[in-house]
């Protein structure tokens, strides 16, 4: 049998890895591949004799293929605004259009895996633990969330800081406070501004950037937003032809990738809904009183622009950074969506709001979940001295 | 006042090979066994020493930290030995049967007409009082307590249980006289859960309660929290209906007779049925020519949620009253991790067997993933019927933090409560090891 065979290799090399083996430093990387390829022969000693088949590797394989869809569109429109710049979309095949997104994008995706896997394996390493499988979805949310022209060293570097700082800093997966991905997407916000926002850094011109057709703008339809100029196609933004991050414009394929969370139940459709209602609620709110053009967005457009679908249903989901009970997901879920079109649209400094509306709720998630809990042991209390009284 | 009670939340482990509802014949076992370690946190004093003869209800140890409680042997024979593990820790009293079935003799009476105290000691002195499990903490029951309530589940919810309205339906009488019994020895109530239509209905003097939903409807701490959940300084008592029946057959025989019909279920048995067997019996018997003896079997005495894993040579536990068996699955799966899975039984909804649902399904003993920290969050709550948020009561547990224990819930469950939270855990985290670490620091801090 194939997995018979394979277990045989790493049990016979396992001694070269072990303590005071040769190959020792590397026991991480070795016990990484060895439980990717199999599952194990590890039976239950204590407690349930019977355990679920499912698994942390699995929940995070089925996060990577939601977000499938997304890098695929993604690709695609990182082709498709290159084309539409130097005004040939017209004459290039749908194949070379995605294969310019492709190649654009590749490099990026691998310098995020190498950098946050490697440090992973370092840190499982230094601390004995088995490899967290946390970075197999992080490794591919931060390439999506950067806009395409980001230097591929600035994202190693944010990789880095977001694997270190944010995470290993606090115990590794299931210890974080912040959402990995969206500390390395802020990391670079605010240590390099410049490359994360303004018109030209979504469209990759490459050799091409002297031959953009007249009237070209590289803006966000949210950066225009904020220059109060409203020019979008609200279908555009809905399919995810228009400029942005690599994988936040196609709120199509986003919903995709919701539907297969939610049917699998691996995202929380709780946190998907109750952001989507506040972001309605406060989108109404701004519509009523609205006093410039950005204010004037219809409600629902919000939905559709900048990095709130993706933020909504792929980051705010995330069940470390998130709030941990069922209550308060549907308070934290709610309050990212209200901060996060309160953020795009007043304040001036920031057209897009969703990343900072997650990070901060990512902090008072567990002031959240510490009131949720505090209802709890108060109603139990309540119930104690009822039951003395009487 | 009879109430029905819906439960929603929960799961019904699907488990191939349910016993038959016949009683097949096996021969007669020789060798029995009391196990210390049936009965959390006990100190047993030893009274007896190989090759004493004995009998079914003569002493074979006492607890220490009340000596009045009594473990009497479940058959007549002699003593053949007393096994001890790690520092002299007793693991077994092995008892040799002389297939006589004598038993010491006790007094015949009426319950009814008896006083609490008089029962009491007709307990203690017959050895059946260890079969009362005090909440919180399901210890031994202390005897200088008056429980608040006493609480009966009458069905088992657990995979591959045994039918208590097969097994017992017959002994509608006996049952009475135990409740009868147990009615003497609190100043609350009897209070019996039952499926709706159960053969039970007609039991007197106690409070029926019907519940409906799926496992774990049956464990009575679900059904105590639903009914009159257990606040700070409460204590109740909770027996098995099988041992009811054990307490109501002292009373009609005089006579201390711990046989009983238990299930033998589980995939890698070949004829899945019932079998009378004596509380505490060795299942070698039992088990001969009765599995597939493919190797690799795990048996399992009690259930596959909560049971103890026990030797083709072992005893059966105090509590139990079926023995599974399952596939051990010590075997490795190429990318097991990425498999479709349509023939892997999962709570969760990332296998194609959600789609194509069968009636049954061969599990095994394998962990199917890594220890990993906390990651999914709102698993447990989906399987536990009751108002506890059992991450944070086992994240208190794991730090240590008593008051956060006690204001969090842990007067209210047991393991078996929340065994099910172990088995869809993502994670694998050792949820029912977790607990019983804090309940066993609880009893040191309220000591």
């Amino acid at each position: 049998m194939f997995g018979q065979g394979i277990k045989n290799f790493f049990d016979k090399h396992r001694p070269k890895f072990e303590k005071g083996g040769k190959l020792h430093p590397f026991q991480s990387v070795f016990e990484g591949f060895e439980t990717f390829l199999y599952v194990s022969d590890a039976t239950t000693k204590k407690g349930s004799h019977i355990r679920d088949y499912i698994d942390l590797k699995r929940t995070m394989i089925f996060v990577v293929i939601a977000l499938v869809p997304t890098l695929l569109f993604g690709m695609y429109n990182i082709g498709f605004q290159h084309f539409k710049a130097i005004g040939e979309i017209a004459d290039t095949s749908f194949f070379e259009v995605f294969i310019y997104g492709f190649l654009r994008v590749l490099p990026s995706l691998v310098v995020s895996y190498l950098v946050g896997l490697g440090i992973e394996f370092t840190f499982a390493q230094i601390k004995g633990h088995e490899i967290n499988e946390g970075y197999l979805v992080s490794g591919i949310l931060i390439p999506l969330v950067l806009p395409i022209n980001t230097p591929l060293w600035m994202t190693a570097i944010a990789v880095a800081f977001s694997v270190i700082i944010a995470k290993e800093a606090f115990g590794g997966t299931g210890m974080n406070i912040w959402n990995p991905a969206l500390i390395a997407r802020a990391f670079l916000f605010f240590a390099y501004p410049s490359h994360m926002s303004g018109e030209s850094v979504w469209i990759r011109l490459g050799d091409n950037a002297d031959k953009v057709v007249d009237g070209f703008s590289g803006a966000t339809p949210l950066g225009l937003a904020l220059n109060g100029v409203l020019d979008y196609n609200i279908w555009d933004a809905f399919w995810g032809f228009i400029p942005g991050s690599v994988g936040e414009t196609s709120t199509f394929a986003i919903l995709l990738g919701a539907a297969f969370l939610i049917i699998t139940g691996i995202g929380s459709w709780k946190i998907m809904l109750s952001t989507t209602l506040g972001a309605l609620f406060v989108g109404i709110l701004l519509n009523t009183f609205a006093v410039n053009a950005f204010m004037e967005i219809p409600f629902w457009h919000h939905l559709f622009l900048g990095g709130f679908a993706f933020g909504a249903v792929f980051m705010a989901t995330d069940p470390v950074s998130a709030s941990q009970t069922e209550t308060g997901k549907w308070i934290y879920g709610f309050l990212i969506g209200v901060m996060a079109i309160i953020i795009r649209v007043l304040n001036p400094a920031y057209p897009e709001g969703m990343m900072l509306a997650i990070l901060l709720m990512n902090t008072f998630a567990p002031l959240i979940d510490h009131y949720v809990v505090q209802g709890n042991i108060r109603k139990r209390i309540k119930r104690a001295t009822v039951k003395v009284q009487s | 006042m009879s109430k029905t009670i819906k439960i929603k939340k929960g799961f019904d482990i699907k488990l191939k090979g349910k016993a038959e509802t016949i009683v097949g014949s096996t021969p007669a076992e020789r060798l029995y066994a009391l196990k210390p370690a049936d009965f959390p946190g006990l100190k047993p004093k030893l009274l007896v020493k190989a090759d004493d003869t004995i009998k079914a209800g003569s002493p074979l140890f006492i607890d220490k930290s009340q000596p009045e409680v009594v473990f009497t042997s479940p058959v007549s024979g002699k003593v053949v030995a007393i096994n001890r593990g790690e520092r002299r820790r007793i693991l077994e009293v092995e008892i040799e049967s002389d297939e006589k079935f004598e038993s010491e003799t006790f007094s015949i009476a009426e319950p009814k007409s008896l006083k609490g105290e008089q029962i009491k000691d007709a307990l203690l002195k017959s050895g059946l009082w260890p079969f009362i499990v005090q909440r919180p903490f399901g210890v031994v029951a202390s005897t200088k307590i008056v429980p608040r309530d006493i609480f009966v589940s009458g069905f088992d919810t657990a995979p591959l249980a045994t039918d208590y309205e097969f097994t017992l339906a017959s002994e509608t009488d006996t049952l009475q006289a135990g409740f009868d019994a147990l009615s003497k020895l609190t100043t609350g109530k009897v209070f019996l859960g039952l499926r709706q239509g159960s053969k039970f209905g007609s039991i007197k003097g106690v409070e029926i309660n019907h519940f409906d939903g799926p496992h774990p409807a049956g464990n009575v701490g679900i059904q105590i929290h639903k009914t009159a959940p257990i606040n700070k300084g409460d204590v109740v008592w909770t027996l098995s209906l099988q041992a009811v029946l054990f307490i109501g057959r002292l009373f009609k025989t005089g006579k201390l007779d711990l046989s009983k019909t238990i299930a033998l279920a589980g995939s890698e048995v070949e004829k899945p049925q019932y079998y009378k067997v004596y509380s505490g019996c060795s299942v070698q018997n039992l088990l001969k020519g009765k599995t597939q003896n493919k190797v690799g079997e795990r048996i399992i005495s009690g259930n596959v949620l909560t049971g103890t894993q026990i030797e083709p040579d072992g005893y059966l536990g105090f509590f139990h009253n079926q023995i599974s068996v399952i596939p051990e699955g010590n075997q490795i799966e190429a990318f097991g991790w990425a498999a479709p899975g349509f023939t892997k039984f999962s709570a969760s909804k990332t296998f194609f067997s959600k789609l194509l649902p069968k009636k049954e399904y061969i599990l095994d003993a394998n962990l199917h993933g890594g220890e990993r920290a906390f990651v999914v969050s709102g698993q447990y709550e989906k399987v536990l019927p009751m108002d506890i948020l059992p991450v944070y009561l086992l994240k208190s547990i794991i730090v240590n933090d008593f008051d956060k224990m006690e204001q969090l819930g842990i007067y209210e469950v047991l393991e078996e409560d929340m065994a099910l939270c172990e088995y869809v855990c993502t994670s694998k985290i050792e949820v029912q090891e977790i607990l019983r670490k804090g309940f066993s620091t609880m009893l040191k801090e309220l000591a």
